[in-house]
Formats: structure tokens, sequence, C-alpha cells
């Protein structure tokens, strides 16, 4: 019995292990992606008409480092895509990347979006909005404002702990210090309506309903409302704010891309990278997601650019990541979720 | 995990600790307290009443309580705060209805609370404490109640102090799993914003990019299940609860009118809130936003999920009958270790998990790669931690405890002088493991493979991170649009998984009835 069983599992494993793609094979790029697939595979099956090379997908949300380091050498990952600077930096920290020094590329996207030692690029951009009800008229914002008495009970947020709250601690801290945001976040809880909960779009929806009157959302979720049936009617209920025009402009962050140390796949990959910084898939990517393309030159889709022109923040993306711990550090004194 | 802990940073856990440590650690207990106090409640009381009582419709009720297991917890969160949250559907038609204008104007429970979120775990996970004390309850011997009535105890008094009492062993295991489960659970209670001792290991790893003080926080949650489950298990040790074959089915209560109303209620109330409600959701959703072209799509990714599954479950099944034939003819002192160390499995959130194979599998299979290199014979890549059997690894390494708790209450059904009985017959040793307990075990075992398959086809975030390339399985394919907000696209796929699973639970109840 003990030996039949043995025999089934050692017939078992066998058959398993060799289910591996084989990812050595010829015409593929491998691709790991912090962005669902289904807003990617668009443009990869353009990608792929073009060129004949098939693009394989694995999406996962967190650990995709973790995974990366494990596999070390042996790691079939080809291309990275992320949508948030916090990961690139972290990518690139633990020595997971490899430079990519392509002119194509290199004049495709303009300096601050781009690693200094041109290890990731950034595909596009997203602002981080103050959405405001429109019962309120026309208000120039500040993040600061945020921790205003006069909107006490009336400001709604997702979790202190997501990468774009995060980010956004950051940059008030690499403006202010820590000792002033640790009082500004402190001011903003006690501004909440509600705990902090759900996502962009849900502060927007709780807007609709009155039970706040500002939240802060990413750009690009506008018009996926708007394009949605039943959440039309949260976006025609908000405006969509700019903050911080009069001073040093709205808190910008972005999606990107980058290659892998051990890519195995090396010429296919520098292939795609190329070509998802093509005017053609520029415009594609960021009308797809309504982000700002990040290729001078390419204009935003018509809806995006109709939320009107903006000032964006100057500052460094990678000084904004170096201040990422201390603005967790700050979120969990401040107790902002709980 | 813990050897990786001993690197974990002072610093961060001083600040951790002077922060928000002691309320993550304060909610893991009011959280786990509140679900058991629940499941006990919930599971516990109906397996009562299917058993013990003439309830109307009852031979549904049987099998209908289980259907709850097939929803993913993470799933019925998201269509609950849905429904049920200030901007919901429900939430609006009252405000219509009255004029009520902003939340001042009136009260309704908040679902995004603790309490909200023990409560959703807790309708999706009693199924557990049912069936495990429905099946002690129907076998118990229903000789020792009659003799309780005879000296007197009416026949509720001889449910409470005697029968309850003896299906003690099957409530505590069905806990326990509950108990392991909950502490498991990342997706649930980080979409209903209850920040746990879970959080603090996702937070310290992914926030804090420290694995080594995510793992000591592990390692101290894993320490606080051992403690758990040990003390249960040492209390339990002293007991007897073998019987004999059943002489004869228990004699029903005959219930009231009222009593069948309360009951009715209570019963078909947990069936419609843990299963019915959510699915009706699904069905609406999906006619009204999915695509129907999906289908063939899904298929194929359900392939996939059954695949691993099935295997999964063999796996541990399996493991689960050799584990129980040892523990219970081994005279080895450490013969719980297993047991212990499959709690740990069923206790670590998949994310860990998969994180701790990763560390294990992927230097095997660099050695592996280098020791081929060094023969001159060409790479193989990631066999093991880059192919579907890290998948399956996981699967029974976090499935295992389920499977050997039930076929452990399993085993001490079986009447210990059945043991000896066939040895001194003649039979030897092995033969009488084939051919004596075997066979009464099959139905149990049965109900292990049945439970694993079930876990593991909704299981996520383990197979998020291990699986290779063009590999996706339902559950991830769901969570891609739910992690978006996107449900509605997802609902086919979603119900794709509870259909799945509901075939395995409607077997499941066919074995136990052939018992």
């Amino acid at each position: 019995m003990k030996n039949k069983i043995k025999t089934l599992l050692t017939i078992a494993i066998s058959a398993l292990t060799l289910q591996t793609t084989n990812v050595y094979a010829d015409n593929e790029v491998n691709v790991y992606s912090y962005r669902q697939p289904f807003l990617v595979k668009p443009l990869f099956d353009k990608f792929t008409e073009k060129t004949g090379i098939d693009v394989n997908v694995v999406f996962a949300k967190k650990g995709m480092a973790e995974r990366l380091a494990r596999e070390g050498e042996l790691s079939p990952a080809d291309v990275l895509l992320t949508t948030d600077i916090s990961r690139l930096i972290e990518l690139q920290d633990r020595n997971l990347l490899q430079a990519v020094s392509e002119n194509a590329l290199k004049s495709a996207i303009p300096e601050q979006f781009r690693a200094t030692d041109d290890t990731w690029y950034a595909l596009t951009t997203r602002v981080r909005n103050i959405y405001s009800a429109k019962r309120l008229g026309k208000v120039a914002f500040n993040y600061e404002d945020l921790a205003d008495e006069k909107y006490k009970g009336k400001v709604c947020t997702r979790s202190g702990k997501h990468p774009y709250t995060i980010a956004l601690v950051s940059s008030l801290i690499a403006e202010h210090g820590e000792q002033y945001t640790l009082n500004w976040l402190e001011k903003f809880k006690a501004n909440l309506a509600r705990k902090p909960q759900g996502n962009d779009r849900g502060q927007v929806q709780a807007i609709h309903q009155g039970l706040c009157d500002i939240s802060l959302g990413n750009s690009y979720y506008f018009g996926k409302m708007l394009k949605d049936e039943k959440q039309k009617v949260w976006a025609d209920a908000v405006n969509i704010n700019f903050p911080n025009q009069k001073n040093r402009g709205a808190h910008v962050n972005i999606s990107g891309m980058a290659m892998a140390k051990h890519a195995p796949n090396k010429a296919n990959a520098v292939k795609l990278m190329e070509f998802l910084t093509s005017a053609m898939a520029q415009q594609m990517y960021a009308d797809m997601n309504m982000e700002y393309p990040v290729r001078a030159g390419v204009s935003p889709s018509k809806l995006v650019a109709s939320w009107g022109e903006f000032k964006a923040d100057s500052l460094p993306l990678t000084t904004i990541a170096k201040h990422r711990k201390a603005a967790l550090k700050l979120i969990d004194q401040a107790k902002f979720d709980l | 995990m813990l050897i990786a802990g001993i690197g974990a940073s002072v610093d961060l856990f001083t600040h951790l600790w002077q922060t928000v440590l002691p309320d993550y650690i304060l909610n893991t207990l009011l959280l786990a307290i509140i679900v058991i106090a629940l499941v006990l409640l919930f599971g516990v009381t109906s397996a009562v009443i299917v058993v013990h009582t003439n309830v109307y419709a009852k031979q549904v009720l049987r099998w209908a309580l289980l259907l709850p297991l097939a929803m993913p917890a993470y799933l019925v969160a998201y269509l609950y705060t849905d429904l049920l949250d200030y901007a919901g559907p429900v939430q609006r038609t009252i405000r219509a209805w009255f004029a009520w204008q902003s939340p001042n104007d009136y009260w309704f429970f908040d679902i995004r609370t603790l309490p909200g979120a023990a409560t959703i775990i807790a309708l999706v996970l009693y199924p557990y404490v049912y069936m495990l004390t429905r099946n002690a309850l129907s076998f118990q011997d229903q000789s020792i109640l009659n003799a309780s009535q005879t000296l007197g105890l009416s026949a509720k008094k001889a449910l409470i102090n005697v029968a309850i009492p003896m299906a003690r062993p099957a409530i505590v295991i069905s806990c326990s799993l509950v108990l392991m489960e909950t502490m498991a659970d990342f997706a649930t209670v980080h979409y209903f914003s209850v920040n746990t001792l879970t959080t603090a290991i996702y937070d310290t790893w992914l926030g804090y990019g420290d694995l080594a003080s995510a793992n000591l926080l592990a390692s101290v949650l894993m320490l606080l299940i051992l403690f758990a489950v040990v003390s249960e298990q040492k209390a339990r040790a002293q007991m007897r609860h073998q019987s004999n074959r059943i002489t004869k089915p228990p004699q029903p209560i005959v219930l009231s009118r009222t009593q069948q109303i309360l009951a009715s209620v209570f019963c078909w109330g947990l069936v419609a809130i843990g299963f019915l409600l959510p699915i009706v959701l699904l069905l609406l959703m999906a006619i009204e936003y999915s695509d129907f072209s999906q289908i063939a799509l899904l298929t194929d990714i359900s392939v996939n999920s059954v695949k691993v599954s099935v295997i999964a479950a063999t796996i541990a099944a399996a493991l689960a009958v050799l584990y129980s034939m040892y523990q219970r003819f081994s005279q080895d002192k450490n013969k719980h270790m297993p047991m212990h160390l499959s709690g740990f499995g069923y206790a670590v959130p998949g994310t860990v998990l998969a994180m701790a194979l990763l560390a294990t599998f992927g230097p095997l299979d660099h050695g592996i790669n280098a020791l081929l290199t060094s023969l001159g014979i060409d790479k193989v890549g990631l066999i093991f931690s880059g192919s579907i059997f890290a998948i399956i690894f996981a699967f029974v390494v976090r499935f295992a405890a389920i499977a050997n708790g039930t076929v452990n209450s399993g085993m001490d059904q079986i009447a210990k002088n059945l043991d000896y009985a066939p040895l001194s017959l003649g039979l030897p040793f092995n033969k009488m493991l084939i051919k004596v307990h075997l066979p009464i075990l099959s139905s149990t075992i049965w109900i292990a493979w049945l439970l694993v398959f079930i876990e593991s086809m909704k299981e996520l975030p383990a197979v998020l991170l291990l699986r290779p390339f063009n590999f996706e399985t339902l559950s991830t394919h769901i969570y891609q649009l739910i992690s978006d907000e996107m449900l509605e696209q997802g609902a086919i796929g979603a119900i794709f998984i509870v259909l799945l699973g509901l075939f395995p639970i409607i077997w499941l109840n066919r074995v136990k009835e052939a018992k």
C-alpha cells in the first residue's frame, strides 16, 4: 500500500514539474505585471500582431519583487510593469533590474520620468486629485487643506497604507518635513467622515450620497466613472480639482516598466519596451487607462484633456520615494486607519 | 520562518509596538472570539435541530446548511458591503422611503466594522462546525441518551447535558479549523478595513519591506494558535469518545408550532444569508454585466482550478490517512507533532506561505540547475518553485489540517477493541489496516478529500503568487476584477467557483447519508 502511494506520488510529481511553461522559446517575451491583464492585454495583442512575438503575462498585486528575488537568475521574467514609483524604486534598490540604454527609449521619455541609471522608464503619469462635491462650488484646493477645520466630518479617503496615500504623504514630508506632516495627518484623520475604507471610486460614491464633501482620488478614475453606466452619476456630482496650482503643483505618480536583471529573452524584451514608448502605443495605453502619456508630443485623450491643464509638482519622483519609510511610520503614529 | 525571523529589526518592532501593534492584537483576539462564538451558535444549534428534532423539511435542510461552504469568504464580503454600505441599495432605498438626507438622520449598522467582518466570516465558516457536529450527533450511541432519559432527564436536558458534551471533540476540532481559517484570512478583513495581526504581517513585509520582522510577527501568530490548539488537544485527551455502531437513529424531539417556526427561520436564515442571497446577487450581476463569450475562457480556467484541487485533495487525504494510522498505533511520544504542524499550515496566510515555499524551493531549484550545469546538461529552469508543483504543495500544506482533523475524528469513532480483535484472529497488521480500518474510514476519507478540494478551489493569495505563466485559476481570474471593484464583470467566474464547489458539497452529503 505504502509503495503504491509512493509510486503514485512520484508519477504525480514528475507530471507536474514537466508542466512548467517552456519560457526559453524563441518568439516569446514574459511579463510580470502589477497592472491587471485586461488593462494591458489589448496593447500586447497589438504588439504580437506587429512583431509576431507572443507575450506571456503573470499578474500579481503583492510580492512580485520577492518572487523575482527568490527566482534569481532562473527567473523567466523579462519585462516588469508597475503602477507606482515606490515599486520601481524597490526593484531598483534590490538590484533586480538591468539597465536598458537604448537611444529610442531615452529620447522618447523625458529625463524626470526615467531612472538616472537607465533601469526604469515611466510609461504614463497620473495625478492625485481632490474630488469635491459640486455643491461646494469652485474652490482652489491644496493638499494641506485636508487638515483644515472647516472640513471637519466632510472628508473621505481610502486606507492610509495604500501606496497612493503613502506617496502623497512622502511628497508632503519632502516639502514640509516630518513634524508638520504628522500634525497634518492627525488633523486630516480628525476631519474624516468615516474610517478609511474602500477605493478611490468608493469615496466619490460617498460624496454623491452626501456622506462627505471632498475626497482624494487618482485622475483616471474620473474617466472610468464617466464611462460606467452605474458610476456616471457619481462623477457628475463632483468637480475634479488639481491641487496646489498656486504653489508647487499637483502630486503625480507614474506607471512604468523595467527589464528584469536575468531576462532570458532580452532582445524581445527590448522590442516590447520600445513598442510601449512608441507614439502609437503611448496613445493607446494612455487612452485606455485615461492617464497622461509621458512621451513628448503625445497628447492625452480628449476626455482627459477636458479636465484642464495643470501644473505638476516637479519634485523628482526618486526624492518622493526616499521618504516612503518615514511616511509609513508617521501614518502608523497617527493611527490613521484605526 | 522562525529562523528568518531572527534577523528582525528591533527598531521596527518597537515602533510597531508603540503605535499600532496592540490594536492589531486586540482586534485579532476580538475577531477570533466573536467568530468562534457565532459559529458555535450557528453550527451547533443547526446540527442539533437537524439531527434531534422533527423540523419541517429536515431532509433538505440537512444538506442546505452546508451550502455556504461553496462561497469564498472574500466574495461574500464584497457582496454584502456593496449591498449594505451607506451608498448601497439597501440604505439608499431606506433613505428614499423616509426622505432622510444624511447619516445623522438615522441609525443603520455599519457593516465595515469588526463585528461585521466577524459575522460574514462566521456565516461562511459555520458549515464546518455544523457538519462535524451533525456527524458526531448522528453516530452517538442512542442507548446512552435513552439511559439518561430513563434516569429522569427530559429530552432537552439529555441533549444539552449528554449529547452535546459527547460531541465535544468534533465541535472543538471544527472550531479550531475555523479559528485557523480566520487567522489566515487577509482579503476579507482588509476589505472591511479591520486591522489585525495579519495586517501587521503584510504591512511589515510589503510596506516596510522587512521580511525578517514579518516572519517574526507570523511566528508570534503561529505560537498563539499553537497554544490554543495544543491546550485543546490536551483537554480532550482525557476523554473517551468512541461509540459503537448505532443501534437505531435518535428519536426526534417533536417541536411545537412556535418552535417549528423559530427553528425553520433560524436554519433557513443561515442558508439564505450565507448562500441564497449571495448567489442571487451574483446571478443578477452576471445577467446585467457579463459577457457570455467569457464562458469558453472560463471553462479552460476551470479545468486548471479543478486539476490542481483534485491533485492536492488526493495527496492531502492520503497523507491524512497515513498520519492517523500512525497516531493511533504508534507509541511515539511525539506522535502529535504532525497534527500541530499541519495546524500551522492552515493558519498561515496564503501569501506568507507562498513566500516560505519560494524560500524553500527556490534554493532547491537553483541547486538542481547548478548541478545540471556542472554536469554539462542544459538548465531545466524552475521546476519546483516555478511550476504548479509549488501551488499543489502550498495547498497540501495549507489544508493538511482539514484532512488530518477530519480523518482523525473519524478514526476516533472506531472502537478501540476493533483494533485488536482481527489481530487476535490471525490477521497481519497491514492487512488489518487495509481490510478493516480503511473500509470503515472510507466515507470519512471521502469527506476529507472533498473538504480539501473545496478549499483549494477557493484559495487565492498563494496561487496568485506561485503560479507559472499562462496559468489562471478561477480565483485569480475573478480576483483581477474584484481588486478593482469590478465585481460585476467577474460575476460569471464567481458563479463558476460556487457551482464547482456545490458538486462536492452535494456529494459530501450523499456520502454521509450512505453511512
